[in-house]
């Protein structure tokens, strides 16, 4: 039993690609695989035509990951967490600084800049946890499930922002259960169940192949079935 | 590299700032740890102390050997001599009873007719001697002897009380109980051979005396302090293993792990970051600890730690017991998942290090298969360097094997912890 098997993707440079699935459908195993957290047990991936049995330190310099979880120490403050996470990927002195006060400003949390991250609301926390994969401006970038648990707010102010990251060149790597969310944000959608890929394409495209399918919900309900998936 | 060192050093310090609790196990309760357990253990190594045991005397003899062994109880200045309960006179009964349920930890029983008795015998052995040398009184009639049973002072203790507390007593006892007997005969000898004769010089003929080593012509005395504060400072370095284990379990916990995994960082420097930090809160540590041995014991009636000419070397000591520690705690955390199983583990096993280390028990008092496995200790290599610099004034040179077994175990430990977490990274 695999938690994937047969996964075959080529997501092209400045893409938007949603990973869609059902809880257990091997999404984070995938984006686990590709942040090089996980070795696979057969087959082969390159990042930029760098794969990590040979240049694992040269891929972890271009990508960035934002994990499910807040990843960041709750006692530090905003900063204090984006200057450590930063100076990781090699960013040091007034660049450094000057970049944690840009993504604060753009993501509506420089007043909060000095205050302890256990003292922030669920979606502050998600914006630092976003800025914190994103301070070495990244080509490509992995987010797993980056609005989960997140008002509307901090919802709008995160996809804008993964917007203009885009636009800027950064490929974007996603997960969610948002489903209208990815229907507006991805160019390209895979929807992925009992670690297989079922289907592949533009939400458009996806769309149109399901007869009285009206948006990508329609797809996926049609696809992977009404089922629960409850997964531990 | 160094920005990024750097960088995990601020990161720990400010994790370590901001955490109350942990500031408070890693500053005061080593302070705490050690003022207590020197002024406790202090008396041990004073000839005079200034608390007293009271302890039972039931006096059945109301003779001479009696008062002998009541006045020297009290010369001792370890006890006081207890003869009454309620302005009663004690039985024995009461006196086991008491001591049973531990409210008093010894009870002397001296039989009846024992000055006596004690007397009597010494007569019978000294005449036999006298008239074996012919100068026995012409004029004195042979009596027949009566048979003198041997007597027994009874001792009870409470069952509480340790063994090395019941062997000093006995051994008192014994000294105190032989004396006397002793004088007894001189003074039995002296009345058989008449008046004007010479008294019998009854002082001890030979004596014993401690020859305290010198250095530099000053006598270095060992006292309570001088062998507390380094076992001491060294359990408290040690317990560093906690809050640092603790750190790596929270970091995995967290999901921060996850992204330092994900970025361009390898695990070397974020160990490195770790270990300057706790190297440096354990040098606070030690200097806390010897300048409260320093400047506060005198004022609290224990003797002051002598690091004349020493700090140097104690420093080094402390550095490198301190890598060890932090070795340790790394492994600990990288190979724990929770805090449950780092901080309950931890503390067990650095109470487990000091136990077999000589922290509690000397490692000379130790069976033979403890005093090997003490060896493999790091706390007894810090000990015994320490031990070496305080109390045998060494050089360098001679603790560089003691702080190069504490500098490998350092290293192996954190090997292991880099072995094993990239046995679990997977790419």
């Amino acid at each position: 039993m695999y938690s994937l098997n047969n996964v075959s993707l080529d997501i092209t440079q400045g893409q938007i690609f949603g990973l869609l699935g059902p809880n257990g459908a091997g999404k984070t195993t995938l984006i686990s695989m590709l942040c090089g957290l996980i070795k696979p047990t057969s087959g082969h991936f390159t990042i930029d035509g760098l794969d990590y049995q040979h240049h694992s330190s040269k891929i972890k310099k271009i990508i960035g990951v934002v994990p499910q979880e807040y990843a960041l120490y709750p006692t530090l403050t905003a900063r204090e967490n984006l200057l450590y996470f930063g100076s990781m990927y090699g960013l040091k002195g007034n660049d450094l600084k000057d970049k944690v006060i840009e993504t604060l400003d753009l993501l509506g949390l420089l007043k909060f800049a000095d205050k302890q991250v256990q003292t922030f609301s669920g979606g502050m926390k998600r914006r630092v946890n976003l800025i914190a994969g994103i301070l070495h401006n990244p080509k490509v970038l992995f987010l797993d499930e980056p609005t989960v648990g997140v008002d509307v707010q901090s919802k709008n102010a995160i996809i804008d922002y993964l917007k203009v990251l885009n636009q800027n060149g950064t490929s974007i790597i996603y997960t969610s259960h948002h489903l209208a969310e990815a229907e507006d944000f991805c160019s390209n959608i895979a929807i992925i169940d009992q670690g297989q890929i079922f289907t592949k394409g533009t939400p458009s495209s996806l769309i149109a192949s399901v007869e009285d399918a009206r948006n990508l919900e329609d797809v996926f309900i049609s696809l992977t079935g009404k089922a629960l998936r409850d997964a531990i | 590299m160094l920005y990024k060192i750097w960088m995990s050093v601020v990161k720990e310090f400010l994790l370590l700032k901001r955490d109350l609790g942990g500031l408070i196990i890693l500053f005061v309760m080593p302070l705490v740890l050690v003022i207590t357990v020197t002024l406790i253990q202090d008396s041990t190594f004073k000839t005079v102390s200034d608390s007293k045991i009271p302890i039972l005397l039931v006096d059945n003899d109301k003779g001479s050997v009696s008062k002998t062994v009541f006045e020297n109880l009290e010369k001792s200045n370890l006890f006081s001599v207890v003869t009454q309960i309620d302005n009663k006179a004690i039985t024995e009964d009461v006196a086991r009873e008491n001591v049973h349920k531990g409210k008093f930890q010894l009870a002397i029983i001296i039989p009846k007719d024992l000055s006596t008795d004690l007397q009597a015998k010494v007569d019978q052995n000294v005449e036999k001697i006298v008239s074996s040398l012919g100068m026995t009184d012409s004029t004195a009639s042979a009596e027949p002897q009566r048979i003198i049973k041997e007597k027994e002072v009874k001792l009870y203790f409470d069952p509480a009380v340790q063994m090395s507390f019941k062997n000093a007593v006995m051994s008192s006892i014994d000294k105190m109980i032989s004396q006397i007997e002793t004088k007894s005969i001189y003074t039995t000898f002296q009345n058989q051979l008449g008046e004007g004769t010479t008294d019998f010089e009854q002082k001890s003929f030979i004596t014993f005396k401690e020859i305290i080593p010198t250095i530099n012509n000053k006598e270095v005395r060992p006292n309570s302090v001088q062998h507390n504060v380094p076992a001491w400072t060294l359990f408290a370095i040690f317990f560093i293993v906690i809050p640092l284990s603790i750190n790596i379990v929270k970091e995995k916990s967290q999901g921060t792990f996850v992204r330092l995994r994900t970025n361009p960082v390898s695990n070397v420097v974020v160990i490195i970051g770790k270990t300057i930090t706790y190297s440096v809160i354990c040098m606070i540590q030690f200097y806390m600890m010897v300048a409260v041995a320093v400047f506060l014991f005198p004022s609290i009636g224990l003797p002051s730690l002598n690091i004349e000419g020493h700090l140097f070397l104690m420093s080094v000591v402390a550095l490198f017991s301190g890598f060890a520690a932090i070795g340790f705690g790394i492994l600990l955390g990288t190979i724990a998942s929770t805090q449950e199983q780092s901080a309950p583990f931890g503390a067990t096993s650095v109470i487990i290090l000091a136990a077999i280390g000589g922290i509690w028990v000397p490692v000379f008092a130790m069976p033979s298969i403890m005093q090997i496995i003490a060896k493999s200790s790091p706390m007894n290599w810090g000990l015994e360097a320490f031990y070496d610099v305080l109390l045998r004034n060494v050089s360098l040179l001679e603790i560089i094997p003691e702080i190069s077994l504490s500098f490998l175990f350092f290293i192996l430990t954190s090997a292991i912890a880099l072995f094993y977490d990239q046995k679990k990274r997977a790419v």
